[in-house]
Parts: structure tokens; sequence; C-alpha cells
């Protein structure tokens, strides 16, 4: 099985992908989309050392769903920072510790960082243990980190990185 | 009725993308300008590839879903090019409103594992 099939999620991923480009749902395109997912992942094998596992397909869910809202949230937050005048911004770099250790996990997290309210990650230190994130404004940096961990970090481990399901 | 909706989409759009660019214009250091164009256009452009996806499924009977994918590459490509702009100007040592964290030189292992950087 791990033989013909190193990478089902991504297999899957491809196909999906292959349909959306194609944007029609006919069988030829199916029967291609499936083929180019299961031929890619042998091609790309170096790049996924590890097999990915989703522990807590609900967790992921509602990570995806606050992900949304947070974008939202932070896009009318960021706009209104801005028209409100630059004068008055509080930008700080905070450290966040990481408690995740796999690079996806961690790229994910950063990534999220990024498009959220008014922060974006700057450096990831060499040993991957603390992210560097600058925010925007804020009066209380030690509330953001916090939030960071508890909105963001904590779901994608225990999807990510949890041993026992 | 839809193309009331459409012209709100695509006028919160517009709006998101314009203070994003404002955003580039009036913020006051590197890495506040940096948050203008990811967050604010992130919205911008979602919310006219939601206006393109629903004129194009309405339109030719067909349910158009292709926009998910710009969406889909865009949020993989521009918090990483966003990332990356921030580290390059840590590592330059662009000047910033807030005080920039120290680590380059002393807590940050890969600057003295290559003091050739």
């Amino acid at each position: 099985m791990r033989r013909f099939l190193p990478h089902p999620l991504l297999t899957v991923s491809l196909a999906i992908l292959w349909l959306l480009l194609a944007n029609q749902l006919s069988a030829g395109h199916v029967v291609l989309g499936a083929l180019l997912g299961w031929l890619i992942p042998f091609a790309t094998s170096s790049f996924w050392p590890e097999r990915i596992r989703i522990r807590h397909p609900l967790t992921l869910l509602r990570f995806l769903l606050v992900f949304v809202i947070d974008i939202v949230r932070g896009s009318f937050l960021v706009a209104w920072l801005i028209l409100k005048g630059p004068a008055r911004l509080r930008p700080v770099f905070v450290e966040v510790p990481l408690a995740l250790e796999t690079d996806l996990a961690i790229g994910l997290l950063a990534n999220t960082i990024s498009l959220t309210p008014g922060t974006v990650s700057a450096r990831l230190s060499a040993d991957k243990r603390t992210l560097i994130v600058h925010t925007i404004d804020t009066g209380d940096a030690a509330a953001l980190v916090a939030e960071i961990k508890q909105r963001y970090e904590t779901p994608l481990k225990k999807v990510f990185e949890q041993e026992n399901a | 009725m839809i193309d009331i909706l459409l012209s709100l989409l695509i006028i919160t759009g517009a709006l998101f993308t314009f203070i994003g660019s404002l955003g580039l214009a009036r913020l006051r250091d590197f890495y506040t300008r940096l948050h203008g164009p990811t967050k604010a256009t992130t919205l911008g452009v979602g919310c006219l590839l939601i206006a393109s996806a629903v004129y194009f499924s309405v339109r030719d009977e067909g349910v158009s879903l292709h926009e998910v994918l710009v969406t889909l590459f865009l949020f993989i490509t521009a918090p990483v090019s966003a990332h990356l702009l921030a580290k390059a100007a840590l590592h330059l040592k662009v000047r910033s409103l807030a005080s920039t964290p120290a680590p380059d030189a002393t807590t940050n292992p890969a600057v003295q594992r290559n003091p050739a950087d």
C-alpha cells in the first residue's frame, strides 16, 4: 500500500486541484486528475519525507473557520488602523515560543500568523524554538502571544503532531 | 438582486485593495507597511474572487470554481513573501518604529554558525 500510494492526501488534493483547473467535472478529467495525483507524488517524493497524518478533522475544520473569521476581522482592523492615521500605531516585535516540532506545522503556523490580524511572522530562530512576529499595533504583547498560542498553535499541534489520536 | 450583491462585493473588494495600497504610502516604517498589502488586500482580492465565481456560475449555467485556486495560491504565496521580506529587513537592520529584537547577533545560532553572511 505504502509503495503504490505514498501520499494518499497529496493524491486526493492534486486530483481536486486538477478538476478545479479544468473547471469542469467530466469522466475524462476525473481519470486524468486521478492519474496525475497518483504519478506526481512519486516525482516529488523527496520533498515529502514523511507521510502527513491529519488526526482530528473536526479540530482542523474549526481551525479553518477561526482562520477565515480572523482574516475578515484582521482586514477590517488593519484597514481601520491605516485610515485612522499611522501616527498612533504601536508596532512591536514579539517572540512566540513554539511548542510545535514538525516543519509542516511550523510553516502552517507562520503562514496563519502572516494572514491574520495585524501580524506578520518575521523570523524563525535557527533552532526552530521561537518565532519572531511583528505586530502593527498592540497594547499588550503578552496577551497577543497567548492568543496566537491558544487560537492557532494548540489546534495545529493537535491535528498534525499528537501521537495518540 | 444578484447584481446588487455582486456590485457590493466588487466595491468592498476595491475599497479594501485601495486601503491596502494607501497603507503602503501612508505608514511610516518598512515593517508596518508590510501589513497593508498583505492583510487588507487578502480580503479585497477575496471579495473580488467571490464576485467573479458567483457571476460566472450564474451566467454560464455551470459552477465556476477557478477562483478557489486563485485564493488558494494567494494564501500560500502572500505570507511566504511577507515573511521573507520581513526576515530580510531584520537581517539588514532596516529602520523600525518598534524596537527590533536583538537575536540577530546573540540568540540566533544561524548567524553565529555562518559569520560570512
